[in-house]
């Protein structure tokens, strides 16, 4: 036993930013060990220059984004290889955003429309300016040289 | 099911930042409130509770719900946390709705509340973000206002809905909210002023979104023999109905209209539905509320509605939705006036007269002007309703300006996503 045991103290402080109510600095970060599971061939196809839907067995709707269970009849789907060229069904060009993205800003986004598929998917639209968006624009996809494994491996352009 | 009364609530001043309290003492301030506005009501009068937060992330606190559940005082009754991204107030209310209805409690509160100041702007939007899809939506420049944007640029093509239709609805709320204390963002403006602020998503403005914003609000329910044995004057919940769709807004459907009793399949023929132009739960929610409810023609049956606008454009697209005019006529509807209180003057002009009654819709002030912190959003607007329902409007808000004259039943309407919860509940003056 020892009554005289003392904590250490250190060097290290504590941001304030108030003291009427006290407002300290909290800092909090993560790694995670994400897995894709059943939707990695999707990204695996992007590092191939390969854009993969789905098809539902059961019924033939088709989505144009990884769904391994259809939505409508809840059969299994089957990978369904999409055109790399499509349409702009609807676009906004964002000058503000999450913490994340405030550096890529302006940067605009689409959803894109391909003939034959029930659903769309959202991208980045590059090589357009804001004023020259316009719903049923042809656009076509590109796929980064060196893949990230994230959506943003496949963006598209003007066609 | 039995019925289910509100027989008082409470709400916080919404604001920007209140870091003088945490959110057990703002909810507690709203609880206090809603104590002393029904003499005669206790602590012990109340079975258990449902609390209702979005985010863990904001408060920097999982479990927080444990929290007010011991600051309120009200340790070891029941409780449980509801959360469903903006739809979380609404949710929670009807979950403590259910709690009543089914006999399980006498007496339900519903609490929410949200801490959004703890963090900056831009980390708030990175949070609410990830409630769109993180492998799919969030990396690809995930931002809410980002995606409604995209759904009004579709609206607009396929309706011809312009943005100065939306600005008209930013001066609406604005406007009314200079009448409601509780208000965070109260203001007098003009069409020119929206469209001239900062562009936050083309083609939505700063002034077309809501705000993030600190506050907490309570709503108890309570069956019948309760209500009357606490006296007051209890507001009834007469219907509840709740509606989802696809996370990825890009995984929607283009199908049939789901149609409300006043429409007929005729009418949208040629409409590929929702799309990401329309809101299929809002649609779902409203009429499985409607049913309950026994409304058939809302644009008539309704005396006022406090809806979901956390954007200028989602305030159209939810007209539609809950059927107050038909899919594509949502511009029109505020072109003509409808949903605006007949005794403020907007400094807008209106045609003489118009295809459909009167419906003010957020007389509040609504989410733009109000504040969204979205655990208290839902509830707030159902203390809103109760008020206007009780017709003590003047005596909460100190100002008689935003009370209809008899209202006899209104709507609250709540929304998460890009609309993948969405709450309906219908209530009614006794």
């Amino acid at each position: 036993m020892n009554k005289n045991a003392k904590l250490p103290e250190t060097e290290e402080g504590t941001i304030l930013f108030n003291t009427d109510p006290i407002i300290v600095k909290y800092h909090y970060e993560i790694d995670y060990l994400h897995s894709y599971a059943q939707d990695s061939p999707f990204f695996a196809g992007l590092a191939k220059g390969k854009l993969l839907g789905s098809r539902c067995s059961g019924c033939g709707y088709t989505y144009a984004t990884p769904r391994g269970h259809c939505m409508e009849c809840g059969a299994a789907t089957d990978w369904l290889e999409l055109p790399l060229s499509g349409r702009v069904h609807t676009y906004t060009t964002c000058y503000y955003g999450g913490e994340a993205f405030l550096k890529e800003t302006p940067f605009t986004l689409i959803l894109v429309e391909f003939d034959g598929v029930n659903t769309l998917f959202l991208s980045r639209l590059v090589g357009a300016e804001p004023d020259e968006v316009a719903v049923g624009m042809e656009v076509k996809a590109r796929f980064r040289r060196n893949a990230k494994f994230t959506p943003t491996d496949v963006y598209f352009v003007p066609a | 099911m039995r019925p289910v009364y509100m027989i008082t609530g409470g709400i916080t001043k919404f604001a920007k930042a209140h870091p003088e309290k945490d959110f057990r003492l703002m909810v507690k301030e709203a609880f206090d409130y809603a104590l002393a506005d029904l003499p005669g009501l206790s602590r012990a009068d109340i079975d258990g509770t449902v609390c209702s937060y979005f985010s863990d992330h904001f408060t920097r606190q999982l479990k927080a719900g444990a929290m007010v559940q011991d600051y309120l005082g009200l340790c070891p009754k029941p409780s449980r946390r509801i959360e469903g991204g903006g739809a979380t107030g609404g949710l929670c209310f009807q979950s403590a709705w259910e709690a009543v209805a089914s006999g399980r409690m006498e007496a339900c509160l519903a609490m929410g509340f949200e801490t959004m100041s703890r963090v900056n702007t831009w980390k708030g939007n990175e949070f609410i973000a990830l409630a769109s899809d993180t492998n799919f939506d969030y990396p690809v420049g995930g931002f809410y206002t980002g995606y409604y944007a995209m759904m009004v640029r579709r609206h607009m093509h396929e309706f011809g809905t312009t943005v100065e239709q939306m600005a008209k609805v930013a001066v609406k709320n604005h406007q009314n909210a200079l009448f409601n204390c509780y208000a965070q963002s109260p203001a007098s403006l003009t069409i020119e002023e929206v469209r001239r602020s900062p562009l936050v998503a083309t083609p939505l403005t700063i002034l077309d979104c809501c705000q993030m914003s600190d506050g907490a609000a309570v709503a108890l329910l309570v069956s019948e023999k309760t209500a009357q044995r606490l006296g007051g004057r209890p507001v009834r919940v007469s219907g509840v109905g709740c509606g989802t769709d696809a996370m990825r807004m890009a995984d929607r459907p283009h199908a049939p209209v789901i149609l409300l009793p006043h429409e007929s399949a005729a009418e949208y023929a040629n409409m590929k539905y929702p799309g990401v132009h329309s809101f299929r739960g809002g649609r779902m929610a409203a009429k499985l509320a409607y049913e309950m409810a026994g409304v058939t023609d809302p644009g008539r049956d309704l005396d006022f509605v406090e809806l979901h606008d956390a954007y200028t454009s989602s305030e159209i697209q939810t007209y539609e939705d809950l059927g107050l005019c038909r899919y594509g006529e949502g511009g029109r509807y505020v072109d003509a006036g409808t949903p605006f209180l007949p005794n403020i003057d907007y400094g807008l002009k209106f045609p003489e007269t118009s295809r459909w009654p009167r419906l003010p819709v957020n007389p509040s002030g609504g989410l733009l002007a109000c504040g969204h912190p979205v655990g208290a959003t839902g509830l707030m607007q159902a203390v809103f309703a109760f008020w206007q329902l009780q017709g003590t409007i003047a005596r909460h808000l100190g100002d008689a300006r935003l009370q209809l004259p008899s209202p006899r039943r209104g709507l609250i309407h709540s929304h998460a996503g890009t609309g993948t919860y969405i709450t309906v509940s219908i209530m009614e003056r006794v």
